[in-house]
């Protein structure tokens, strides 16, 4: 590989410590009664609060209609993310110095794949949420589920949902055309020798 | 011929109908667009926030009262010295202490004169303080909470009336004696004399009470003056920083029918303090200690729990001792406000039963003080020569002038109470340009940072202590009455009327943002060292200790944990203690008991607050929650079940089982 590919490879790489700092996603919340907005912040291996007592909150809005409480400790997804991104990050740097073409391509493929299981686990995490209801709950609107759009916005009861990518995907967005970038480019190369 | 001559004159009729129409229809249609003006100046469209805070004192209701301005919607009512059933302040636990004076607890107060802290003169927005006049103290309020943080008690003091003025750098906060009393001489200790031997007995004092920088306050030093009345107060600024001006009236000494007595000299006096040199001398030692029990009451933060201290000395500064510290400055004729205008160069007072208003010169006085310009000498503390400090006299300046606020373009503005209205004139020739009706009898007036170095000459608010006819009426009892007046123009414009709580004395205002930024939305539950708060459900319980039985408790939508308590006996006191684990703004929860013999509890999110509940029937007693939380706010209830004395039920507590 050229050299700056090795280089593009290698950025396309570390764009992904980003992941652990920034929020891949936003469910944001509107609502007559929260002038100051509510919200989540999702981050690969936590979710917060966009105010620091909004996850509180939620969690105690959600109890009238029978959603579990979220409770970022007890999601395993946040557990195996961290590392499944160390590992992106390792092995795209051992491509960007060491690896030819090919590589690059597997990383990439590795990568989509990924990010589709991830996209995947994401909706059926809120479809449980928002389906899997306490018989008991204060609130019961016969048909109503309350899930979350995957991306987009949604009426639940008085709140609309809006769902959305956060800075951190656009992260990870750069580092997928980055990579993809090298691969094609790389691919030009060849044919011009 | 003539009968044709009739009917061109009556067709000019309709004209002569028409002409008189629209010269009857202009005044009211001028009228019109002056009201239309007007109320689009004060309309504050709905969800659009006021320009200025307003904080008015409320007088005799004990409390300070916040308004917005222009629009004159009442905000809130801060309580400071009197207890509030509606939020428990002075009936919980937690907040009793405030009260706390060397009278024992006094659950009711008259609050006077509002100031904001300054920094370089200029209002600051951090604290606003304000005096209790009956059982002489100064409170702190925090402006970002709005509550209040500190009273401290005023030793060797009776009527704290010319309170609570602060320095520039809310360095000092003042206190005075408007009532002067007996004082004996080692300790000022009150005394047990025939009230007629007033000229040999009665004494007043100066208070300076020091602020530091977290705003905690103390009596630094007291300086002994001669039996008058002491009224009111300002501070030096500028070239006087470093001078407070203190109004006095009574140097007649009378004790009795005072309307008459004390009203018979034609000049009383201003005391012009140094304050800084005095301050020195505090420093170095000087004067004396003497026995001044009083009491600081403040908020521990880390558990938002008041405490009371006692202190049990005081300086005393002896201005015959001590020179420099303190200068009689005479004015006609039984001054009530004094007020020293942006520049800090004129001293003005409110002469109230004079015909002209009376302005000092700083300069001149500082001359008149290195010249020893002295007409006499009253207890050691030297007389000025009126005619060698005065600056001018406002002729004509409307009946009964009692204060004065200035403008940022050289302008004062006094009340006259007599005649009510308002006057403006200009500071440099003292000249009057331009007069205002008050409905009715204005006693202060204010404007946004009016007394500081930075007024915001935009608005003046006055406070008027007649309302008879303004509103629809309440029967006797009638709330007093502000006037919002334009003064941004040549001209004075009337822009509102609006209704004030109990008798707003003085009054202050700052730019809405000052304040609006620092605001606390809930406090925090981990930040909350409560020795009796829980943190969460898991740690609400019930425990006796032997005729006390705690109760533990926790708040949150929409349901007390515990919400079914068994095992209280008639006799016992139960101490509740809310802890509300809400973290979100304006969720408070109330808490009422049937029959308690106590206020409510209205407890803010990430608050623990404790009221006690001796209950004295049998039965099964509700409580619930007394403000609307959320949509099963009326699901939000429990029972308590009272056995009797010598019963053997056991404590049993739980939610939800």
């Amino acid at each position: 590989m050229k050299k700056q590919h090795r280089i593009a490879m290698a950025v396309a790489a570390l764009l992904l410590v980003a992941l652990y700092f920034l929020p891949i996603w936003s469910i944001a919340l509107e609502a007559p009664q929260y002038p100051e907005g509510i919200g989540l912040d999702i981050y690969i291996n936590t979710i917060e609060g966009k105010q620091p007592q909004d996850l509180q909150n939620i969690n105690g809005l959600n109890h009238y209609i029978g959603m579990k409480e979220i409770q970022p400790d007890s999601i395993a997804e946040l557990k195996y993310m961290p590392p499944i991104i160390a590992f992106l990050i390792v092995t795209g740097l051992v491509v960007a110095f060491w690896g030819n073409k090919k590589w690059v391509l597997a990383w990439l493929i590795f990568f989509i794949l990924l990010a589709i299981v991830g996209l995947v686990d994401f909706y059926l995490w809120e479809y449980d949420y928002g389906h899997n209801l306490d018989p008991n709950a204060a609130i019961k609107v016969p048909g109503m589920t309350y899930q979350p759009p995957l991306i987009g916005s949604k009426a639940l009861l008085n709140f609309n949902a809006i769902s959305l990518p956060h800075t951190g995907f656009f992260f990870a967005l750069s580092s997928m055309v980055l990579s993809g970038l090298v691969w094609w480019r790389e691919g030009k190369t060849d044919t011009e020798k | 011929m003539k009968p044709a001559k009739y009917k061109t004159l009556l067709w000019g009729l309709p004209v002569v109908v028409i002409l008189s129409l629209l010269m009857y229809g202009c005044p009211s249609q001028q009228q019109l667009g002056s009201t239309a003006d007007a109320a689009q100046k004060v309309y504050v469209a709905p969800g659009e926030y006021d320009e200025f805070y307003g904080f008015m004192s409320g007088g005799y209701s004990g409390q300070l009262s916040v308004y917005g301005i222009p629009s004159g919607r009442h905000l809130y009512t801060i309580p400071v010295f009197s207890q509030e059933a509606t939020n428990a302040y002075g009936y919980s636990e937690e907040s009793k202490p405030m009260l706390n004076t060397t009278h024992g607890f006094v659950p009711w107060g008259d609050s006077h004169h509002p100031e904001l802290s300054q920094t370089d003169g200029v209002p600051d927005g951090r604290w606003i303080f304000i005096n209790e006049n009956n059982t002489p103290r100064i409170a702190r309020i925090n402006l970002s909470t709005f509550t209040t943080d500190e009273i401290i008690e005023i030793p060797n003091s009776a009527g704290n009336h010319a309170s609570s003025f602060v320095t520039p750098n809310t360095e000092y906060v003042s206190a005075a004696t408007r009532f002067s009393i007996p004082m004996d001489d080692e300790n000022l200790n009150n005394e047990d004399v025939p009230i007629s031997e007033y000229k040999e007995h009665f004494k007043g004092t100066l208070s300076f009470i020091k602020v530091n920088d977290e705003g905690k306050m103390e009596v630094d030093f007291q300086i002994l003056v001669p039996g008058f009345n002491y009224d009111l107060s300002h501070s030096g600024k500028g070239p006087s920083d470093g001078w407070a001006f203190f109004t006095s009236y009574n140097s007649e000494q009378a004790h009795t029918l005072l309307e008459v007595n004390a009203s018979k000299n034609d000049k009383d006096f201003i005391a012009a303090v140094n304050w800084r040199k005095a301050a020195e001398y505090a420093a170095a030692g000087e004067g004396r200690m003497v026995k001044g029990k009083h009491y600081r009451n403040y908020v521990d933060h880390n558990t938002h729990t008041s405490k009371s201290e006692v202190i049990e000395e005081v300086r005393v500064l002896d201005p015959s001792e001590l020179e420099g510290i303190i200068y009689f400055l005479p004015t006609p004729k039984s001054p009530h406000g004094v007020d020293v205008d942006p520049s800090g160069q004129y001293i003005v007072a409110g002469g109230k039963l004079s015909t002209v208003i009376p302005v000092h010169s700083f300069e001149k006085m500082e001359q008149a003080i290195e010249n020893e310009d002295f007409e006499g000498e009253i207890d050691g503390i030297p007389v000025l020569n009126y005619d060698s400090i005065l600056h001018g006299e406002v002729e004509n300046p409307g009946l009964g002038p009692l204060h004065t606020e200035f403008d940022d373009r050289g302008n004062a503005y006094t009340t006259a109470f007599i005649s009510s209205e308002i006057v403006k004139w200009d500071l440099e020739t003292t000249q009057v340009v331009d007069r205002i009706a008050t409905y009715y009898s204005p006693g202060h007036l204010m404007i946004p940072g009016g007394d500081s170095r930075k007024p915001w000459g935009k608005y003046l608010v006055s406070l008027n202590k007649i309302t008879k006819d303004r509103y629809l009426p309440t029967g006797p009892e009638l709330f007093h009455s502000a006037q919002l007046i334009d003064i941004s123009g040549e001209k004075m414009q009337l822009l509102l009327d609006f209704p004030t709580e109990g008798e707003p004395h003085y009054a202050q205002a700052i730019p809405a943002d000052i304040v609006r930024q620092n605001q606390v939305k809930f406090y925090k539950l981990e930040d909350n060292n409560h020795p009796d708060a829980v943190k969460a459900e898991d740690e609400t319980r019930v425990v006796r200790d032997g005729n006390e039985v705690h109760v533990y408790m926790s708040t949150i939508r929409t349901h007390f944990a515990p919400d079914n308590i068994e095992g209280i006996k008639v006799g016992d006191k139960v101490y509740f203690h809310v802890t509300n684990l809400e973290q979100d703004w304006d969720i408070p929860h109330g808490f009422a008991v049937k029959g308690m013999n106590n206020s409510e509890l209205l407890v803010m999110p990430g608050e623990t607050r404790t009221i006690t509940w001796e209950p004295k029937q049998v039965g099964v007693i509700p409580f619930y929650c007394t403000d609307f939380c959320s949509a099963l706010h009326q699901e939000m209830q429990g029972y308590v079940r009272v056995s009797p004395r010598n019963s053997n039920v056991e404590i049993s507590y739980g939610t939800g089982q």
